[in-house]
């Protein structure tokens, strides 16, 4: 059905008015019924995607954005990167910044996935039997121990999302 | 380039012998791979990045799964053809290099066997994906797992005991996947129920995109719906919870469909029907009028208010209408201005071949 506006494009919105106690019904194309004031479906569709995201951080270039800026001069020694450039870029230098800037990053990757620890997949470095990777030489951080010991001081701070990471890191380990 | 190295162009997704491939076209899983101590692919230098590229041919043919792998330098392909590739979802925008005046990186390049790939030098070092046909998450993730198992065995990632697979950005750390479903809603949009279920995504951890990804418009009603969180879940809660969320979205583009045939039946039989007779009878089309019209007629199909066409044939065009494919099969340049000509005389051919 063509529009009764402009008879020329497909009718998509039926406007079902009344006026002087008749019902009058229009058929409408998207661009006719929206010079009427009409909101439809496909003009909300058609304003920058994923608007209504907000806050939630969709990759390539903004995640950076949620750094602080006190860290900006902290280096990667590894690959000369600085948090600053992460902070412009949203991308980070190489493997070893996760180690390099690991406090700000923790803090980052809990605000956009709620959480740091990874329990996915564990992965062995070719040619060594054990887990390996970037940082994960021996982290005195890692040890059961120091772990629970954390725990236990988060608590006593009363820092319970802090706590409650932990204690998943630990049943990981456990 | 020569695309007919690759059975099915690389393509076997759009044969639509997939489950509910009439609702949901593909499956796509991705994972982000970088390799240890090699800088990632934005800071890395050209040397590096073709060094990139050597490990992963190597432990491809190496490997039982990429073994027979199709190589295509980007880096040493030209614009048209890099779109081709781009346009057949098999390479992103980033890697193809066709953002506004970019060129492909030095080393970009994409493997590609049977349904599964990698892109090298991507945003990150290795793009391990694969795409199938309707709603398959745990075939798709089970093949892309195994090629990830085997190549993290010949080259050694990048890997940490508590962030997980390291990648260039933060949102994608952890695990490094990405599941995606594309998928067809044009009953929650004539319902204008839409956008109720794609603002209930973002509060279950989902995303979603257009056609092409991130960034890209929607056009034609498809949508790809993703996780949007990485870390702190398994693979398979992920994969588990994103088939959870799209099975409620096809239930719901179901009753949407089922609402418009009872309450309205003649404007959507006549809007399904002057679709289909545009497209067969029409002299010229723009690519977004083509999208815009294949979706209505998929969704006569999928009413069987049409007779036909086979939604192989209606998956068929939504590739090759696209502006590299028109250019490249007809010998014009992808800005041709007789595209839409071209266009709308491929599409009444094939309608015409379906139809006989």
């Amino acid at each position: 059905m063509l529009c009764d506006n402009c008879k020329e494009r497909d009718a998509i919105i039926n406007l079902t008015q009344v006026e002087h106690d008749s019902k009058v019904t229009l058929h409408l194309c998207e661009q006719c019924a929206q010079q009427k004031g009409v909101e439809t479906g496909g003009a909300i569709l058609k304003t920058p995607l994923g608007n209504f995201l907000g806050a939630v951080v969709k990759g390539g270039g903004t995640a950076g954005a949620l750094v602080p800026a006190s860290g900006d001069g902290m280096r990667c020694p590894a690959c000369g990167s600085t948090l600053r450039d992460f902070r412009d870029s949203g991308r980070l230098g190489c493997d070893q910044c996760y180690v390099s800037f690991d406090t700000h990053l923790r803090d980052l990757l809990r605000r956009l996935h709620g959480s740091s620890q990874h329990v996915g997949e564990r992965y062995d470095l070719p040619g060594m039997g054990g887990e390996a990777g970037a940082g994960s030489d021996a982290d005195p951080r890692s040890s059961l121990l120091e772990l629970k010991a954390q725990l236990r001081r988060a608590v006593e701070g009363e820092n319970f999302e802090l706590a409650a990471e932990l204690r998943d890191r630990i049943r990981v380990l456990e | 380039m020569d695309l007919s190295l690759l059975p099915d162009g690389g393509m076997r997704w759009l044969d639509a012998s997939g489950p509910k491939s009439t609702i949901v076209l593909s499956t796509r899983i991705r994972l982000a791979r970088n390799v240890r101590g090699v800088p990632f692919s934005q800071r890395a230098k050209d040397a590096d990045r073709t060094a990139v590229l050597e490990r992963v041919i190597e432990a491809a043919a190496a490997s039982d799964h990429l073994s027979a792998a199709v190589t295509f330098r980007l880096d040493q392909m030209e614009r048209a053809e890099r779109q081709l590739l781009h346009e057949r979802h098999l390479v992103s925008k980033e890697l193809a290099g066709l953002e506004r005046e970019s060129r492909p990186r030095a080393g970009a390049a994409l493997l590609v066997q049977d349904q599964v790939g990698v892109m090298v030098n991507e945003e990150d070092h290795l793009r391990l994906h694969g795409m199938w046909s309707g709603f398959d998450l745990e075939d798709a993730y089970a093949e892309v797992e195994a090629v990830d198992a085997e190549l993290g065995r010949l080259v050694p990632f990048a890997f940490h005991h508590e962030f997980g697979y390291l990648t260039s950005c933060p949102t994608n750390a952890g695990t490094g996947l990405r599941a995606s479903v594309l998928i067809h809603l044009p009953g929650l949009v004539l319902t204008k129920e839409i956008n109720k279920v794609l603002q209930g995504l973002s509060q279950v951890g989902l995303t979603f995109r257009g056609l092409y990804g991130e960034n890209s418009e929607v056009v034609g009603n498809f949508f790809q719906l993703s996780n949007q969180t990485t870390l702190g879940k398994t693979e398979d809660e992920l994969i588990d919870h994103l088939g959870k969320i799209v099975r409620q979205v096809v239930e719901y583009e179901e009753q949407a469909r089922d609402v418009l045939l009872r309450t309205a039946p003649e404007e959507v039989e006549d809007k399904t029907w002057r679709a289909y007779g545009l497209l067969k009878h029409a002299r010229l089309l723009s690519f977004e009028e083509t999208m815009n019209l294949l979706s209505g007629v998929r969704l006569g199909v999928g009413l069987k208010l049409l007779p036909g066409p086979g939604v192989y044939a209606l998956n068929k065009l939504l590739i090759y209408t696209q502006p590299a494919h028109l250019a490249a099969m007809d010998g014009r340049s992808t800005g041709d201005r007789e595209l839409p000509t071209v266009r709308a005389a491929f599409v009444r051919r094939l309608l015409e071949a379906e139809s006989s």
